[in-house]
């Protein structure tokens, strides 16, 4: 039956398309829970992937690339959640400079480290190993289990409380002792952690490359999964999975030539776009973001 | 003192000089951590874009100048809205799509030029006012409706170059825009054309709009918030598709400009390559000019200057082009801190504060 081999394959690689843009997601929702929001996630994702390449090829441990870009990815986070909260920069300005810096520093590193132009492969031991029996990565495995972590931290704990609390109403949570920076400068740090790790999926496990524009949009696409997911982690996941299943299904497509035929090869790539439009076109009505999200809270009047 | 208008404005060109400085300085560390020569690198730079003793330099830099200039007013106008339509990237693909494609169509010479910029504008204006509906009626985000409609572009006019557009003799490019439907250069053996003026003309007329009409204000009263805009009678979401339309109308001009303007192509280049980046420098372009449309076109030049340089920077210190990007990208970072002074002025406050509270 090679429909259901098409098919079986189709879900296998879905798992891989629908780990960076949740993983992302993830890293935002807990972000934007916080009251920060930060749109450099293209970003982040593209210089964690670089430095991620970078270090599991020279040292052939794809772990450490890894580590490298949770790493790397903090580091972002940081920087933004300083500009953010406690110099009360402007959000959406500094994530374009982070989109921008990136977009700019990965093409010149490129060609830094390995002296070619716009695209390096690692070498095929510096990729993540896949799973026995099952085939998936064990980032995958990872994915599902921080999502559900996250969930039970936002909702079951305290400390959950306290980072929502931080994003709908920042007075009322710095009123009964919640320290509101600092929370949301951690929030900040470990959302730009998860999505280092969603860049270190695209270049050493699903796809084993660099390239200047390796995350094509997801950065953005995973902006509208947290829309799309009420800001939910539990949510996030299922959307993940359509956005990830849609991506996979366009891939597939340009194979078919009964689908080629009927649809020109680059207009076959903007299906995951169009698709990403008309889902949070869809939804987006019923969800309700945190209340001060964006807004740098001020502790005094100034 | 702090009241002063020209003590703000003063204090604002402050900001802006020491966010360049900072990019700079940065960029320095990254091109000498990369193992090249930082002085050599920029002293290549500003021999290729400011160089007093060659004006063909100089030309280049504004003719890097003009389609920023609109890819600017595209996001100075969502900003003073208070709304970030990073689209202008899209918008302008869309735009040289539309001249493309009066190029293609054989129409008599003196209607070619006319018709292709206003295909451009209208195309350009038509991808604005998609991003917009989706904010406007289904409240979609915009960062995101504008970079996923910007992929949509990316590949529309890839489909176009390799299904009917694409030059017979030169697979690496579109159709060129015929001689009679090219604009006349300002600079002979230069790259510097008349686009350059309609881009001034231009700045002046969105100023104009901005601050004479009526919409103008609109928009204005938007970016003081939803509620004042509600409670001024304002429909905050016709207002939001006027930003959007005039805005993709201005980069879509900008687009068909690029191709009825720029030698030596008078064409769209394989993926885009020779209008790729515009849209998104034009948000530093923007914030430099503190998103007002007369001080854009000083932005523009500053910015023009990077990129026209960055191929000097290339050729005499080897560093890759893409440096001046990251630049931007450091520059834009160092902006979005809402000025040292102020940072400054905040830590005076809290001293005070504190010493009065100890006394």
């Amino acid at each position: 039956m090679p429909e259901l081999d098409l098919l079986g394959g189709v879900l296998i690689q879905s798992t891989w398309a629908m780990m960076p843009i949740l993983l992302a997601a993830l890293g935002e929702i807990l972000t934007e829970r916080s009251g920060v929001v930060n749109i450099g996630l293209e970003g982040i994702m593209l210089i964690s992937a670089l430095f991620s390449v970078f270090v599991a090829d020279k040292t052939l441990n794809p772990w450490l690339g890894v580590l490298t870009a949770i790493g790397i990815g903090a580091f972002i986070g940081l920087i933004h959640g300083f500009i953010s909260v406690y110099l009360k920069g402007n959000q959406i300005i500094s994530g374009l400079g982070i989109n921008t810096f990136a977009a700019g520093f990965v093409a010149y590193s490129i060609e830094v480290f390995w002296g070619v132009r716009g695209y390096y492969t690692p070498k095929p031991e510096a990729k993540v190993p896949r799973l026995p029996v099952i085939g998936v990565s064990p980032l995958f495995l990872a994915t599902i289990a921080i999502t559900i972590v996250l969930f039970i931290i936002l909702y079951k704990f305290d400390i959950g409380l306290k980072i929502r609390a931080c994003g709908e109403n920042p007075e009322a949570a710095d009123v009964v002792g919640v320290k509101v920076e600092l929370m949301q400068l951690t929030s900040t740090i470990i959302g730009g952690a998860l999505t280092g790790l969603a860049g270190a999926v695209l270049s050493i496990d699903w796809l084993a490359s660099i390239t200047k524009q390796l995350p094509a949009g997801r950065g953005f696409i995973a902006l509208a999964l947290v829309n799309f997911a009420n800001w939910n982690p539990l949510y996030g996941l299922l959307g993940s999975f359509i956005f990830g299943f849609l991506w996979t299904a366009s891939e597939y497509m340009k194979n078919l030539e009964y689908f080629t035929r009927a649809i020109p090869m680059p207009l076959i790539n903007t299906i995951p776009y169009i698709a990403t439009l008309i889902v949070v076109a869809g939804v987006i009505g019923r969800s309700r973001p945190p209340q001060s999200v964006g807004v740098p809270y001020r502790r005094e009047l100034d | 003192m702090v009241n002063s208008r020209f003590t703000e404005y003063l204090v604002y060109i402050g900001n802006v000089a020491l966010a360049i400085l900072i990019g700079l300085a940065l960029g320095a560390l990254i091109i000498w951590l990369g193992g090249y020569d930082p002085v050599k690198a920029y002293t290549g730079l500003f021999e290729t874009s400011f160089n007093p003793s060659d004006y063909y330099y100089f030309a280049s830099t504004l003719s890097y100048a003009t389609p920023v200039i609109f890819t600017g007013l595209t996001f100075a106008i969502s900003s003073r809205a208070g709304i970030f339509n990073i689209g202008a990237e899209g918008q302008m693909y869309m735009g040289a799509l539309g001249a493309v494609i009066v190029a293609s169509m054989n129409l008599p010479s003196p209607l070619i030029l006319p018709m292709a910029l206003i295909t451009g504008t209208l195309m350009g204006a038509l991808w604005g006012l998609i991003a917009g509906l989706f904010r406007a009626l289904r409240n979609v985000n915009e960062v995101v409706a504008t970079i996923m409609l910007n992929w949509i572009a990316f590949w529309i006019i890839e489909y176009a170059r390799n299904y009917g557009l694409g030059d017979p003799r030169r697979q690496e490019k579109t159709i060129s825009m015929p001689i009679e439907g090219r604009l006349p250069l300002l600079v002979k053996n230069t790259e510097l054309s008349m686009a350059f003026v309609i881009a001034l003309v231009i700045a002046i007329l969105v100023y104009i709009f901005m601050w004479r009409t009526k919409i103008g204000y609109y928009i204005r009263v938007l970016g003081a918030g939803v509620k004042t805009a509600k409670y001024a009678g304002i429909d905050p979401r016709i207002i939001t598709l006027y930003v959007f339309i005039i805005g993709g109308a201005l980069s879509g001009l900008g687009g068909a400009l690029e191709i009825c303007g720029r030698p030596p192509t008078y064409a769209i280049t394989t993926a885009a390559s020779n209008i790729a980046g515009f849209g998104f420098t034009g948000i530093s372009v923007s914030l430099l000019g503190l998103n007002h449309p007369i001080l854009i076109i000083p932005a523009s030049v500053i910015i023009g200057g990077l990129l026209a340089g960055s191929r000097g920077m290339q050729i005499k210190a080897k560093v890759p082009l893409e440096m001046v990007m990251a630049v931007q990208g450091l520059i834009i970072i160092a902006l979005s801190v809402p000025g040292f002074t102020f940072v400054y002025r905040r830590w005076r406050i809290k001293k005070a504060l504190r010493g009065g509270e100890s006394a």
